[in-house]
């Protein structure tokens, strides 16, 4: 028989892409689990897994609006309040056949228009609906982004290392260029504009075009959450170099220290006035999935463009149009997302103690994790200002490295695969995001349920302290 | 310095180069009128606009299946499954299959992300549907679970597309996703020609010849597309047709990619759907004979949950290499809404008699079913009785794809507006009835004939009216431009 398809005649760009988060590690702790092992998955941003709940009022609002026939029953009221049956009115509304008939391409445009107030109301400057695109998680809006820019292997995306790794993923797939700029792990992570200017100049003189910088803001894995005075410095970059900035904003509610509340990069780029806020081009992304709502299962998001030409705009809207229409469930999240109850309502102040307890205890655990961390030989971690990550440095001995090798393993990897064999802890290697050379972290999520947390620490601890007492000859160390 | 990175003439040339009729020109103009219609509802001769271009039930009325509803809302907010009140609004049968179908999601928890192939005990549910449909066993692990059926077509084209040299057969007339997914992968749309005169009948010397021509100029086919039932065409395929399709493939050498979305509209009594999967293994033909993708969703069907955005795709035949590959794409975007995954499994799974739901369920499916078919021959009769035009029958999907003989004055005009001239044609339907429909132009036909695709969605109360409108703007057009 003719082979129809086989590995060697597969889209190339396919087998070079790679995404770590549900990659080797996870696929062994699930062999485990399946054996019988308890895991800890801390691999991937997933808060409800770990037992965080979901909150009340988006759910009887979404669950109302799946079984409309309920709002017509006078018993309706037995089981949900009236402010959530008012809502799902409204956002039933909104659709035109309820949720299941596909919406606009972009999204149901009442919905876009509470998103475009809530950005008014965070940032202090209009914004248009029409330039807002609701879609299946945010991930899928930087795919449509980033098809957009790439047109092949000659255009290049700057990308924060370490980086979320569905920036790398993506730019493999769609055959563009991975340009890195480092951030500075000793100065918490920060952006050093010499890096980035340096990085831009080495791509051109290897023929690359530099089209668009991402950044992560709050960081993922690292968490550090950009100062006002960076995120200009970086918009007068892009401005300069004529780069697009692709803002993934969807940790902005995930905030953990107080001297850097998050700012958004639209809101920076108009304060600085004429010409770059009218003329830098900028999309900025947000999703249901992280903050206090972690509904990544919904599969909601939305990216909002600044100063793209309406012709741009016409053919990202043409691509949209292919894919239908993003699920509307998730439209609904997003709209009581960017429009939470208000004081007076009758579900405000269960609303209010479910989110700001999700928070507060995020903090807690951010904390914990960082000291925790820190207490361990060979660690070094940054404290989590924000997202959900952990990203200690792990100084992994000589020994430890060339037994990884033998293992024909990446070194953070080999480290990896013992800490889960041994505790069930589950993490993504470091290599998964990039790092400098010879330097290994993992990442790790504070998702954890509070009271687990010292427990876990104590069992990374314990593996931590055994693995360094196996490999360590007190000659050297992987160097910071 | 002007800082303009993104402008038309800089964004991927495969975006430019991708078309979507479906929601192409002609809607947008509606959109337009529709506006005008509200600011001004004196503004046209006509109240509304009627969206005849979309395979939208919902958003024409049809209702939702209740008991899938109630389930769905009860996964949403499993906090009220204990309470004594949730018996009065939901019925017994629901509440359990919500209980099961939690029980089967880790931690309970429908707001996490899932398996990126889907939560495997819904994928069991969904692998015992089908067997139970076909009669041949289904591994779970062959399902990769979507956000609708689309983006399982888009992460084939991904794998199989290498380069403008890669070609994948599409029947003309097709369902645009198929082009437009090529083009946005680099690739090349090989079409084949299905028979209007036999019906839109599929022939494999037609198959044959299409795939010689391609290989002459150097492309390498790689797949083949099979929409069936078809979109636009609505024909069902028969058996026997298939199963020379099936060995065409393995002959070949080529992945079978087989969309079956509309499995459950067939409307003519002596045709039957039958999968691919049903027929290929019929024949004996298992893994290492053939590779097939089959694709469903829960958009069409009787339940018609576009919104939802929920599908699966059945992958067969391929080493674990490659699927290694299909399970790494599929990770990038870390799995498909919970929602859209439980919606499969009750499509696949619904109500069986004896259930308490089960009367409701089915007299539900059964006049939805019914009104499809009996909107289907209305409009079909009512096409067929227009001076110029010749409809087949709509023996499966949602659509009717009459062809339009146009007079010469009317080509001419339409070139003079630099249009095509069903696009000219489906332009003048809208601005004097409201009536939207998609130009042929928009799914392939054979050079030098016009077809418009409409739908049969439109309620039925509606479908009188819609037809005197029709055809009272049809016989004006012809006395406008018959020669």
């Amino acid at each position: 028989m003719a082979k129809a398809m086989d590995y060697e005649n597969l889209n190339e760009n396919v087998k070079k892409c790679q995404y770590a988060v549900r990659g080797e590690l996870y696929l062994r702790a699930s062999e485990l689990q399946k054996e019988g092992k308890k895991i800890i998955f801390t691999n991937v941003g997933n808060p409800h897994a770990l037992g965080q709940k979901p909150l009340t009022f988006p759910r009887q609002v979404v669950a109302l609006c799946q079984a409309p026939f309920m709002l017509d029953d006078p018993n309706v009221g037995l089981l949900f309040p009236a402010d959530a049956i008012a809502k799902a009115k409204h956002y039933l509304s909104l659709t035109s056949g309820g949720l299941g008939a596909y919406s606009d391409s972009r999204g149901l445009p009442g919905v876009r228009k509470e998103v475009a107030e809530f950005i008014e109301r965070r940032d202090g400057y209009p914004s248009d609906p029409e330039l807002i695109f609701l879609t299946d998680g945010a991930s899928k809006g930087v795919m449509q982004i980033l098809n957009t820019i790439i047109r092949g292997s000659s255009d290049g995306i700057l990308v924060p290392v370490p980086q979320y790794p569905l920036y790398s993923a993506t730019i493999a797939l769609l055959g563009g260029s991975l340009v890195p700029y480092y951030l500075e792990e000793t100065a918490n992570w920060g952006l050093d504009i010499v890096n980035l200017r340096q990085s831009v100049a080495q791509a051109r003189s290897q023929g690359i075009t530099v089209r668009a910088m991402v950044i992560i803001n709050p960081g993922n894995p690292t968490g550090q959450c950009l100062s006002e005075a960076n995120l200009k410095e970086i918009l007068r970059f892009c401005y300069q170099n004529n780069v697009v900035l692709l803002g993934d904003e969807v940790y902005q509610q995930n905030i953990y220290q107080d001297e850097r509340p998050f700012i958004s990069a639209r809101k920076v780029l108009m304060d600085m006035g004429a010409p770059i806020n009218k003329e830098l081009q900028l999309v900025s992304f947000h999703t249901v999935s992280k903050g206090y709502w972690g509904e990544c299962g919904q599969r909601g998001g939305y990216f909002e463009m600044t100063n793209i030409p309406p012709k741009a705009v016409e053919e990202i809207y043409k691509v949209a149009s292919i894919a239908l229409s993003p699920n509307v469930p998730a439209q609904i999240f997003m709209g009581l997302m960017v429009n939470p109850p208000k004081p007076g309502d009758i579900s405000y102040e269960r609303f209010i103690r479910e989110s700001k307890g999700i928070l507060e205890s995020l903090r807690r655990r951010a904390q914990l994790m960082t000291d925790g961390f820190n207490s361990c030989r060979n660690v070094v971690c940054n404290f989590t200002e924000g997202a959900m990550y952990s990203f200690p440095q792990i100084r992994l001995p000589p020994k430890a490295i060339e037994a990884a090798q033998k293992a024909g393993k990446v070194a953070d990897v080999f480290y990896c695969l013992k800490l889960l064999e041994a505790t069930g802890i589950s993490t993504v290697p470091g290599s998964g995001f990039g790092q400098k050379e010879g330097v290994f972290h993992l990442r790790t999520t504070i998702l954890p349920a509070e009271e687990d947390m010292p427990a876990i620490m104590d069992s990374f601890k314990k593996f931590n302290d055994e693995f360094m007492e196996q490999y360590e000859d007190h000659k050297g160390y992987s160097r910071m | 310095m002007a800082s303009t990175p993104i402008t038309i003439d800089t964004i991927n040339p495969k975006v430019l180069e991708c078309e979507y009729a479906v929601r192409g020109e002609i809607v947008i103009l509606a959109q337009k009128i529709q506006e005008e219609l509200k600011n001004n509802p004196n503004s046209h001769p006509f109240d509304e606009i009627l969206y005849c271009n979309i395979g939208n039930p919902q958003s024409l009325s049809q209702q939702p299946i209740t008991f899938f509803r109630e389930v769905l809302a009860l996964c949403d907010h499993p906090a009220i499954l204990g309470k004594s009140e949730t018996r009065v609004l939901f019925s017994g049968d629901s509440i359990k299959r919500a209980s099961q179908i939690l029980d089967q999601i880790p931690g309970r928890a429908t707001g996490a992300y899932s398996h990126s192939q889907g939560i495997k005990g819904l994928r069991d549910t969904i692998a015992a549907g089908i067997e139970a449909r076909d009669g041949f066993p289904v591994d779970p692990n062959d399902l990769f679970l979507t956000d609708g059926a689309s983006p399982a077509v888009h992460m084939m084209m991904q794998l199989l597309i290498r380069s403008k040299k890669d070609g994948i057969l599409c029947p003309i007339p097709q369902y645009p996703l198929y082009s437009a997914s090529i083009a946005l992968h680099g690739g090349t749309l090989v079409p084949y020609y299905l028979d209007e005169a036999a019906g839109w009948g599929m022939e494999v010397s037609e198959l044959q010849k299409q795939l010689e021509s391609a290989k002459s100029k150097g492309i390498i086919v790689r797949a083949l597309v099979v929409i069936n039932p078809g979109n636009p065409t609505g024909q069902v395929l028969a058996e026997k047709n298939q199963k020379e399709i099936v060995d065409f493939c393995k002959r070949e050498g080529l992945v079978l990619l087989a969309d079956e979305v509309y499995q459950e509209n067939v409307y003519v009594p002596d045709k039957q759907f039958h999968s691919f999967k049903e027929v290929a293994r019929s024949m004996g033909y298992g893994d290492k004979d053939i590779a097939l993708v089959s694709f469903q969703s829960v958009s069409k069907g009787y339940y018609g949950e576009c919104g939802k955005r929920g599908g699966y795709m059945e992958i067969t035949g391929f080493s674990p290499e490659i699927r290694e590959q299909i399970y790494k794409l599929a990770s990038v975007n870390l799995c498909s809404n919970i929602s859209g995954q439980i919606l499969a499994s009750l499509v696949m799974n619904p109500p069986k008699v004896g259930d308490e739901s089960y009367d409701s369920y089915f007299a539900e499916k059964n006049a939805i079913l019914s009104s499809l078919a009996r909107r289907a021959q209305k409009l079909e009769d009512a096409f067929n009785g227009l001076e110029g035009v010749s409809c087949n029958r709509a023996e499966g999907a949602m659509y009717l794809f009459p062809r339009i003989v146009l007079p010469n004055k009317a080509l001419e005009a339409a070139k003079e507006a630099k249009t095509a001239p069903d696009a000219f044609y489906a332009r003048r339907l809208l601005n004097a009835t409201g009536i939207v429909v998609v130009p042929g132009s928009g799914f392939g036909q054979v050079d030098g004939t016009w077809h418009i695709r409409c739908t049969i969605l439109p309620q039925e109360d509606r479908i009188s009216a819609i037809i005197t409108r029709l055809t009272k703007f049809h016989t004006e057009f012809m006395d406008e431009f018959r020669g």
